[in-house]
């Protein structure tokens, strides 16, 4: 493992808000092709620690590395333009728009030749191929319009949309918050198993969740936040998920350091 | 590593049974509706359907009561010759409450500079065209102005408006002395501005300039704002604009860009207007602002953002201008032409929130 360069390393990473320290000399490591959920108490930072890495909030202290190099990101969109796609619970999609309109949202293509530079011309039919085929390929389509609005949509459609232009952009890597949280059981299911798709592709996904069934369902590494910082990472195949919660409580003294 | 690269259902235990399930739940499908269901889903996807139904009516209905006269080639061009600058400050005011927002400066911003146009070219002796110029980059500047308190000052639009309206309205009064430039005056040093006063005759219909420009305008805003990604963050900015800060779109750019273009658009207005009018008063079009967004919300164009095409405001626009002259040549007292016209803006608003409601 160790001769593997992670996708993500952050090390001493520290944000405060005043009196606050929203993250107190963490480290972080995202390994390639694999599901890292990343679990916590309300309160511990997990949300802190992700948003420290893709640019939301710039740490105050810490280094964050990306496949070795190291980044300093001063908002999502630098991220972004890095390779790196953020699912948002609340799914930052826009509901009066279509379908293709929301997985272009801020990168839309413009047609070739002198109608696209001059007049700044969409080619609307790309982009809504590109649509087609990136939802096709997810297994989301049995679609009747590309053009939908996505408030036309269920709630677990609009999720496979988010997922799906989240999969489409992303090179290096994807942070998903809470995909599950606002889901029933079926349309749950079926958000796993695209994260599980995704996950066959290569790409390796930062994981959110409060949902421990649905954790330790797809996580290859647990990372287990306490009070700012990280406590441990541990295997979902070694440990149950009381432990996972003793940990993150306190409960329980954590598993020595570097055992995953 | 990776303990779960089986892609089948696994899960929990308790999940066993969804494999006898309907697997359909997360895919697209089609549903069927009931025919007032597929009606609404309609209107949804074109929210222009609703004003071009209205105007077409109209104009049958005030053609049988009014008879000849109301139909005639003149009194439809003269139609179009009234609504033209009331039309083009419903397309800046489109602009703006597509945005979520409301602009109650617009008739201010417009009015305002053409008093510059004419104070620079008529009294300072500064060529027609440049004034002209001075003036646009002022509507820009002026709409720049709300534009800035709006997204950098974070101030609410209504309010900021409300607070620019006063603003250049005292302004412009400064600026004229509260005194109209004669017409005289205009056509003796600066005919220019008069420009789209001017008109040509087709068979009995007269077409004035002005018209022409409204048209001109709407067509390209709409361009811009149904073909180009401006356009697409325009309107998703009006639907969310946190989720549209999320997903990328540089929003106070982008709402600054749209309250400097509804701007420049008021000074084009302002322009066409000393044509049409053939003076500039200061006193003119004072309920401009209220006229420009009556149209827009007949038009279609919901006020809560991100919704409509801005079309609708030309056919709201027209609507209003319909109702106008069929109602006066019906022989209805003008009173009566009010009482009409809000009876419109409360059923606009009423199909748009029933429209809005469709969720599948």
């Amino acid at each position: 493992m160790e001769n593997v360069t992670p996708v993500v390393q952050a090390r001493g990473i520290v944000k405060r808000y005043g009196h606050v320290t929203a993250i107190d000399h963490s480290d972080f490591e995202l390994r390639p092709g694999e599901v890292l959920a990343v679990i916590g108490d309300n309160g511990a930072g997990k949300s802190s620690i992700v948003k420290a890495i893709c640019g939301a909030t710039v740490p105050d202290e810490g280094e964050i590395l990306i496949e070795g190099k190291p980044v300093k990101f001063n908002s999502p969109i630098e991220a972004r333009e890095m390779g790196i796609e953020i699912v948002y619970q609340n799914l930052a999609l826009s509901p009066a728009l279509s379908i293709a309109d929301n997985m272009f949202t801020g990168r839309e293509i413009r047609k070739q030749g002198w109608q696209g530079k001059y007049l700044r011309m969409l080619d609307k039919p790309a982009m809504e191929k590109f649509a087609r085929d990136k939802l096709t390929e997810l297994g989301l389509m049995t679609v009747q319009s590309i053009k939908q609005p996505v408030e036309t949509l269920s709630g677990g459609q609009r999720q496979g949309v988010a997922v799906a232009r989240a999969a489409a952009f992303a090179t290096k890597f994807i942070i998903m918050d809470e995909p599950t949280a606002a889901l029933g059981v079926k349309e749950s299911r079926k958000v796993l198993e695209l994260i599980q798709d995704v996950r066959a592709r290569g790409i390796p996904i930062i994981l959110i969740s409060h949902n421990m069934p649905h954790v330790f369902e797809v996580a290859d590494r647990i990372h287990i936040h306490r009070l700012g910082k990280r406590l441990c990472t541990i295997n979902p195949k070694d440990y149950t998920m009381s432990d996972a919660v003793a940990f993150m409580t306190g409960a329980k003294e954590p598993p020595a350091q570097d055992t995953v | 590593m990776s303990n779960t690269t089986t892609t089948g259902p696994k899960g929990q235990d308790f999940e066993q049974t969804l494999d006898q399930s309907d697997t359909k739940v997360a895919s697209f499908e089609v549903r069927h509706q009931s025919p007032l269901e597929r009606i609404r889903h309609v209107l949804h996807n074109n929210p222009t359907l609703v004003p071009v139904i209205v105007l077409v009516m109209s104009l049958f209905a005030f053609g049988l009561i009014a008879g000849g006269k109301f139909f005639s080639a003149f009194n439809l061009s003269l139609i179009l010759q009234q609504v033209s600058i009331i039309g083009i400050l419903a397309a800046a005011q489109s602009l703006i409450i597509i945005t979520a927002g409301i602009d109650l400066s617009v008739a201010a911003i417009m009015v305002l500079m053409s008093v510059v146009m004419g104070n620079l070219a008529v009294f300072a002796g500064v060529p027609s065209g440049f004034a002209i110029i001075v003036g646009l980059a002022g509507g820009v500047g002026a709409g720049m102005m709300n534009g800035w308190l709006i997204t950098k000052v974070k101030l609410p639009p209504f309010i900021t408006t409300l607070g620019t309206w006063s603003i250049f309205y005292a302004l412009l009064l400064w600026l004229s002395g509260a005194q109209s430039i004669r017409g005289q005056d205009i056509d003796a040093n600066a005919p220019l501005l008069k420009l789209f006063g001017a008109s040509f005759n087709i068979g009995g219909a007269r077409i004035t300039l002005s018209a022409l420009l409204m048209i001109v305008v709407f067509v390209v805003l709409w361009y811009m704002l149904n073909k180009t990604a401006w356009g697409r963050h325009v309107y998703a900015i009006g639907d969310d604009k946190e989720a549209a800060d999320m997903s990328g779109i540089r929003t106070d750019r982008t709402l600054l860009s749209v309250y400097g273009l509804s701007g420049f658009v008021c000074a084009l207005a302002g322009w066409a207007s000393i044509g049409r009018v053939g003076s500039i008063s200061p006193q003119s079009f004072y309920e401009g602002n209220l006229d420009s967004i009556t149209a827009v919300v007949i038009g279609g164009i919901s006020l809560f953002g991100g919704r409509g095409s801005i079309m609708g405001a030309l056919f709201g626009a027209l609507i209003v201008g319909v109702f106008r002259s069929g109602l006066r040549l019906s022989g209805v007292d003008v009173l009566w032409q009010v009482f009409a016209i809000g009876w419109l803006i409360i059923i606009a608003v009423a199909i748009d929130q029933w429209i809005r409601r469709v969720s599948a």
